[in-house]
C-alpha cells in the first residue's frame, strides 16, 4: 500500500531515540580510545550510507576527548559496493565514493564505521576493499546495531546496541543528517526495508 | 538498457550515471592495487572484425580491472571476403558463455544486429552488447571518455561543481571537431552525446567530407576551421584522424592533397595559439602527426590526448559495470 | 497445349471492378459475359462464386529474377513461376542476370523451354544487353531476338548501360526488331559500395550513400539518348522524385519512353534501414517519403507506365549477415497486387481499370506480349486472367509464399487483397487460393 507519503514504514517500534543514540556514540568514541591507547592512530572509515555521519559524530567526540586528534586527517569514507558479493542479485548498484584521508591508512588503526550490523556480508566486503587500500596495523568494527543473523564469523568491536531480533524483522536507522531525525526502528514483517542490506 | 550499442541512445540521466561511475572507477585507477573483484566469474568477448589494438586493449584493461574473464576473438574479414558469418560467431560466443561481447565491426549496424537478431542470448538470459566502433556509425565509449576528459577538465575544474565534474553534465560548452567527419563513428557519437549533455558543438571540415544529411544533425557545421577558432571561440578542440588514402585515388579522392589539408584543417601552432586560454585539445588517436595536428599542438599543455586514453579505461569500466554487475531479471537495470 | 482445359463459370465477378456479371470460360477463351445470375452452368462446368470479386487480365510482369540458371539455391523457374501464378500473373520476363548470363540465344531458349515446362507461366527471357553484363560489347541481341524464346526486352538490370555510346548503340539495334533496352539506371561511379539511398538517414546510421542523383542522371541522359536515335527505352524501377519529373518531361517532349515502379518503392522508406534489416536493403533503395509521395503521383497520371516486382529472391545466408555483406533485392510477386491495391485503389488514386492497366495492359505491350497477354476482358478474349477477392486481408509469412525465399519486406504486414484464382488460356493454375500442380506437364515438384 502507498498513501502517497514517503514509503518509510511508520509501523515500527522505535527502539532508540535521539539521546540513546547520541549516549551510545559518545561510549563508542571512549571505548575506542582506550582501546587504541589513545586517538593518534585511528582512522574512522564510515560505510555508506549511514555509516558515514556517524564516522563524523565519532570523529567529532574523539576531538573532545583527545584534543591531537584531527577530525580532518583521520576521517573517510569507504565504498563496498564492488567489493559486495550479492551484486548480481540485485539491480545495479550506483557505486559511491571512497575517500580516505591523505595519509593513508598504513600502520593506522583503522575502525569502520557502520549503521547495522546484520549478515556480516557487508563488512566483509570492506575487510577486501581495506586490503586493496592498504595496510592498516589493525581493523576495528564500529556498529550502532547489531541486530544478529550473522553469516560470517565477524564480530563488532563497539556496538551501541545489541538488539535481538528476528530474521523477518527490519531494523532502520535513521539520522538526521539524512532522514531529518535520529531514531532506531524495528518494524515487523511485511515492511519494504530501506536501511539495511543483508 | 541491456546494451551499449549508440551513444544517441543515452539519456542525459544514463550519460551523467555513466559519467559519475567512470569517476570512481577513475579513483580506483590511481591506487597500487588497480584490480577490482567486481565482476568475478563474468566473461567479456572482445569480439574484432577490425584491428584495432588500442580499443582493444582498452577494453580488456577495463575488463581485468574488474577481474572479468576475457577471451579476445579476432574475426578479421573484409565486406569482400566475409570470412566466418557474425551468425556463427555470435552462435559460438553463446555457447562459450560469454556474459557481455564487446564487439567492432568494419560494418556499420554490425552491434545492432548482434543485439537484436536472437543469435546471441535469449530474453531470459541476454548478453550485454558493447559497440566498440562499427563501421561509420558509432563509437559510444569514445563519445564517453571524450565528453569525461571534458567534464574533467572544464567543469570539475571550473570550480563550484565537485571533484570531476561529479553529478554535472556539460551545459554552456562549446566543442569544435574537426576533419573527417563523414566516415568517422567518433564524431556521429560525439554529435550526439555531447548535445545530450547540453554542449554546443560545431563540425568543421571540407564540404567533401560532411554527408549529405547532415543538416539534420544537432550541432552547426563550418567549412573555416580558422573562423570557428577565432570567431566561437571553444572550449575543446577534437581534431579527427584523416586517412591520407582518401587524399589519394584520383578523381574519387575527397581533398587535393594532404598539404592543403593540413593547411585549412590541421591544428598547428598558430591556430592553437587563436584559442581560448582555458581550451583544450584532444585527439581520439591515432594521430597523424603533421596532418591534422601538429606536434606543437599534440605535445602542448593543452593537449589532453594522453589522459584520453587513461580515462578510456574508467568509462570502459563504467559500462562493464553498469551492463553487467546486477542481476539481470532485475528490471532496474538499466544504464 | 492440350490440357483438358475445364469449363469454368465465374458468378457475379465484377471485370475490373465493374458492374456484376457471370463469366464462362470455356477452350482458352471467354466464352461468355452474361447477367449475374443468368449464365447456365451445364454439366461438367466448374462454378465459381466470385461475388463481389474482381476480374482482372491475367498480371505481366516486365521484371522477374527466376535465378535459374545458376542460383537454384534461390529459385528456380519452377519456383519462381509458381509463386507469380499464385501472386495473379499470367505473364513473367526472367532477368538476365544469371550465371550463366543470359546474353545467347541458348540460354535464352533454355529458360523459355524451363518455362515451358513449369507451365504456371508464360515466361519471356530478357537477353543481357552486353556479353556477360559487362557492359562493353554488345550481345547477339538479334540471335535472341530470332530464336524461340522472341526475347524484346534486353537488359543489364543489376549493372548500368553506363557507357553512353554503347546504350545508344543498344538503342538504335533493337529497332531492327521491335525491341526495347530496359535500363538499369545507376551511375557506377557516383554509387561505389553504396548501401542506401544518400540522405538523413544514411548520414545517421553510417551507410554509405545512393545518391538520387546516380539514378537521374541516367534517365536524364537516356531520354535525350533515345530522342535522338529515336528509340524507345524503358526505364526500370525508378524511384526518385526527381526522375518522375524527367520522364514526365520526356514523355511532353514526345519521346518515346515508358517507366516503371516496384511495389516496394510505392510503400517502403529509407527509414527501415534504422534496424539494420538486410531484408530491406535494395537496389535502387527504399527511398524517403516525398519519394514515395511522388511515384504514386506518377502511377497514378500514367507518367509511370507499369508496376514490375523487381522479385528478387536470394537464400537465408544472404540476408541473415551484416547489412553491408548483403545482398540486394527483395522478392515481390506474391505482394505486388496486394502493395499496389493499398497504395493505389484503397486510397482512392487509382480504379481497378488502372491496375488492370498498370499490371498487364502496359507491361505486355511494352514487352510485346499483347497478343496473348494484358488483353480487355471480352467474349472470343483469351481466358488469361486474375480473380482477386479485394476484401480479403492477409499478415504476409515469406515462409508459407511459393518462392524458394523468404525475403519479403513485407512479412509481418496486413495487406489487403488476395488473389484466389488465376487462369492461363483457360487452365486454372490456381484455384482457392491455392496453386493447381499443372496436368500433363513435366508433374510432379
Amino acid at each position: 500500500m502507498n498513501f502517497g507519503l514517503p514509503a518509510e514504514p511508520e509501523l515500527g517500534t522505535t527502539v532508540l531515540g535521539p539521546d540513546d543514540i547520541q549516549r551510545a556514540l559518545t561510549r563508542i568514541a571512549h571505548e575506542i580510545v582506550e582501546r587504541a591507547k589513545g586517538a593518534a592512530d585511528v582512522v574512522l572509515l564510515g560505510v555508506p550510507t549511514r555509516g558515514v555521519p556517524l564516522a563524523q559524530r565519532l570523529a567529532q567526540r574523539l576531538a573532545a576527548i583527545d584534543a591531537g586528534f584531527d577530525p580532518a586527517a583521520a576521517l573517510g569514507e569507504l565504498d563496498v559496493t564492488m567489493y559486495r558479493d550479492d551484486l548480481h542479485r540485485n539491480p545495479t548498484r550506483t557505486i559511491g565514493v571512497t575517500r580516505l584521508p591523505a595519509s593513508g591508512i598504513d600502520g593506522r588503526v583503522v575502525v569502520l564505521v557502520d549503521d547495522v550490523l546484520f549478515s556480516g556480508r557487508t563488512i566483509r566486503a570492506a575487510l577486501d576493499a581495506i586490503s586493496d587500500l592498504g595496510r592498516p596495523r589493525a581493523v576495528r568494527l564500529a556498529c550502532l546495531v547489531d541486530r544478529g543473523h550473522r553469516e560470517l564469523p565477524i564480530r563488532p568491536d563497539f556496538v551501541g546496541k545489541n538488539l535481538p531480533t528476528s530474521a523477518a524483522e527490519h531494523v532502520q536507522v535513521r539520522l538526521a543528517e539524512i532522514d531529518g531525525e535520529d531514531a532506531v526502528v524495528i518494524s515487523g514483517r511485511g515492511g519494504v526495508d530501506a536501511g539495511e542490506e543483508r | 538498457m541491456r546494451h551499449l550499442l549508440s551513444a544517441a541512445d543515452l539519456s542525459r540521466e544514463d550519460a551523467i550515471r555513466l559519467l559519475d561511475t567512470a569517476a570512481q572507477m577513475a579513483a580506483t585507477q590511481s591506487r597500487e592495487i588497480k584490480k577490482l573483484p567486481t565482476l568475478r566469474g563474468r566473461t567479456v568477448v572482445n569480439l574484432f572484425f577490425e584491428d584495432s589494438t588500442r580499443t582493444r586493449i582498452s577494453f580488456e584493461t577495463a575488463a581485468k580491472r574488474l577481474s572479468a574473464d576475457v577471451i579476445n576473438f579476432s574475426a578479421k574479414g573484409s565486406s569482400v571476403s566475409k570470412g566466418e558469418s557474425l551468425k556463427d560467431t555470435a552462435l559460438t560466443l553463446h555457447s562459450m558463455g560469454a556474459d557481455a561481447v564487446v564487439v567492432r565491426h568494419w560494418a556499420s549496424g554490425a552491434p545492432y544486429q548482434l543485439a537484436h537478431s536472437g543469435w546471441l542470448g535469449t530474453v531470459d538470459s541476454p548478453v550485454a552488447v558493447l559497440n566498440a566502433g562499427d563501421g561509420t556509425h558509432q563509437h559510444p565509449t569514445q563519445a564517453l571518455l571524450d565528453a569525461f576528459t571534458i567534464r574533467r577538465h572544464l567543469v570539475g575544474r571550473a570550480g563550484g561543481a565537485g571533484r570531476d565534474g561529479v553529478g554535472k553534465d556539460l551545459t554552456g560548452l562549446k566543442v569544435a571537431i574537426v576533419g573527417d567527419v563523414l566516415h568517422s563513428r567518433v564524431a556521429r557519437s560525439n554529435v550526439n552525446l555531447l548535445h545530450t549533455l547540453g554542449a554546443e558543438v560545431t563540425l568543421v571540415a571540407p564540404p567533401t567530407l560532411l554527408p549529405v544529411g547532415v543538416e539534420s544533425w544537432t550541432c552547426a557545421t563550418s567549412y573555416d576551421l580558422d573562423a570557428t577558432l577565432t570567431g566561437w571561440c571553444p572550449d575543446a578542440v577534437m581534431m579527427l584522424r584523416v586517412q591520407r588514402e582518401r587524399m589519394s585515388g584520383g578523381s574519387g579522392a575527397f581533398l587535393p592533397s594532404p598539404q592543403e589539408y593540413s593547411r585549412r584543417y590541421g591544428l598547428d601552432k598558430r591556430r592553437l595559439g587563436a584559442l581560448p586560454d582555458h581550451a583544450i585539445v584532444m585527439h581520439p588517436g591515432p594521430m597523424n602527426r603533421g596532418l591534422e595536428i601538429s606536434a606543437q599542438a599534440a605535445d602542448s599543455d593543452r593537449s589532453v590526448i594522453v589522459e584520453q586514453v587513461a580515462n578510456g579505461v574508467a568509462v570502459r569500466m563504467a559500462a562493464l559495470y553498469l551492463l553487467l554487475a546486477g542481476g539481470s531479471s532485475a528490471e532496474g537495470t538499466s544504464l | 497445349m492440350t490440357d483438358n482445359v475445364t469449363t469454368y463459370l465465374l458468378r457475379g465477378v465484377r471485370p475490373l471492378g465493374g458492374d456484376a456479371v457471370d463469366v464462362l470460360l470455356s477452350d482458352g477463351v471467354i466464352a461468355a459475359i452474361e447477367a449475374p445470375g443468368t449464365a447456365r452452368a451445364d454439366g461438367g462446368v466448374v462454378v465459381i462464386d466470385a461475388t463481389d470479386q474482381v476480374l482482372l487480365p491475367g498480371l505481366v510482369d516486365l521484371h522477374t529474377h527466376l535465378r535459374e540458371p545458376g542460383r537454384e539455391d534461390a529459385e528456380t523457374v519452377e519456383s519462381g513461376t509458381r509463386a507469380a501464378a499464385a501472386g495473379g500473373f499470367t505473364a513473367v520476363h526472367a532477368m538476365a542476370n544469371t550465371t550463366p548470363v543470359a546474353d545467347t540465344a541458348g540460354v535464352v531458349e533454355q529458360v523459355w523451354r524451363l518455362g515451358q515446362d513449369a507451365g504456371w507461366v508464360d515466361v519471356h527471357p530478357v537477353g543481357a544487353v552486353t556479353v556477360g553484363l559487362g557492359g562493353e560489347h554488345l550481345a547477339e541481341l538479334g540471335a535472341m531476338a530470332e530464336s524461340k524464346a522472341r526475347v524484346r526486352v534486353f537488359s543489364d538490370d543489376g549493372k548500368c548501360v553506363h557507357d553512353p555510346v554503347l546504350m545508344r548503340r543498344a538503342l538504335e539495334y533493337v529497332k531492327a526488331f521491335d525491341g526495347v533496352v530496359a535500363q538499369h539506371a545507376q551511375e557506377p561511379r557516383l554509387t561505389q559500395g553504396s548501401q542506401m539511398h544518400e540522405g538523413v538517414v544514411s548520414a545517421e546510421i553510417g551507410l554509405a550513400g545512393w545518391p538520387a542523383v546516380a539514378e537521374e542522371a541516367i534517365i536524364a541522359r537516356d531520354v535525350l539518348l533515345a530522342e535522338h536515335v529515336g528509340s524507345r527505352l524503358h526505364v526500370c524501377h525508378l524511384s526518385t522524385r526527381g526522375s518522375v519529373e524527367i520522364v514526365r518531361w520526356a514523355k511532353s517532349r514526345g519521346i518515346d519512353v515508358t517507366a516503371e515502379v516496384t511495389p516496394h518503392h510505392l510503400a517502403l522508406t529509407d527509414e527501415l534501414a534504422r534496424g539494420y534489416d538486410p531484408t530491406f536493403k535494395v537496389n535502387p533503395p527504399l527511398r524517403t517519403a516525398d519519394d514515395v509521395e511522388a511515384v504514386r503521383e506518377g502511377l497514378a497520371d500514367g507518367t509511370i507506365d507499369i508496376v514490375a516486382t523487381d522479385h528478387a529472391p536470394h537464400p537465408v545466408e544472404d540476408k541473415d549477415c551484416e547489412w553491408a555483406a548483403a545482398a540486394f533485392g527483395m522478392t515481390g510477386l506474391e505482394t505486388a497486387l496486394s502493395v499496389v491495391q493499398q497504395a493505389m485503389v484503397d486510397t482512392g488514386r487509382m480504379t481497378w481499370a488502372d491496375v488492370a492497366r498498370v499490371l498487364s495492359a502496359n507491361p505486355a505491350r511494352i514487352g510485346r506480349i499483347d497478343a496473348e497477354h494484358g488483353r480487355p476482358i471480352a467474349v472470343g478474349e483469351p481466358a488469361t486472367l486474375a480473380l482477386v477477392d479485394p476484401a480479403a486481408i492477409r499478415v504476409v509469412d515469406g515462409g508459407a509464399q511459393q518462392t524458394a525465399s523468404v525475403n519479403t519486406p513485407f512479412r509481418g504486414r496486413t495487406l489487403p487483397g488476395r488473389v484466389t484464382a488465376t487462369f492461363l488460356r483457360g487452365r486454372a493454375t490456381v484455384l482457392d487460393g491455392s496453386p493447381v500442380e499443372p496436368a500433363g506437364t513435366r508433374g510432379g515438384r
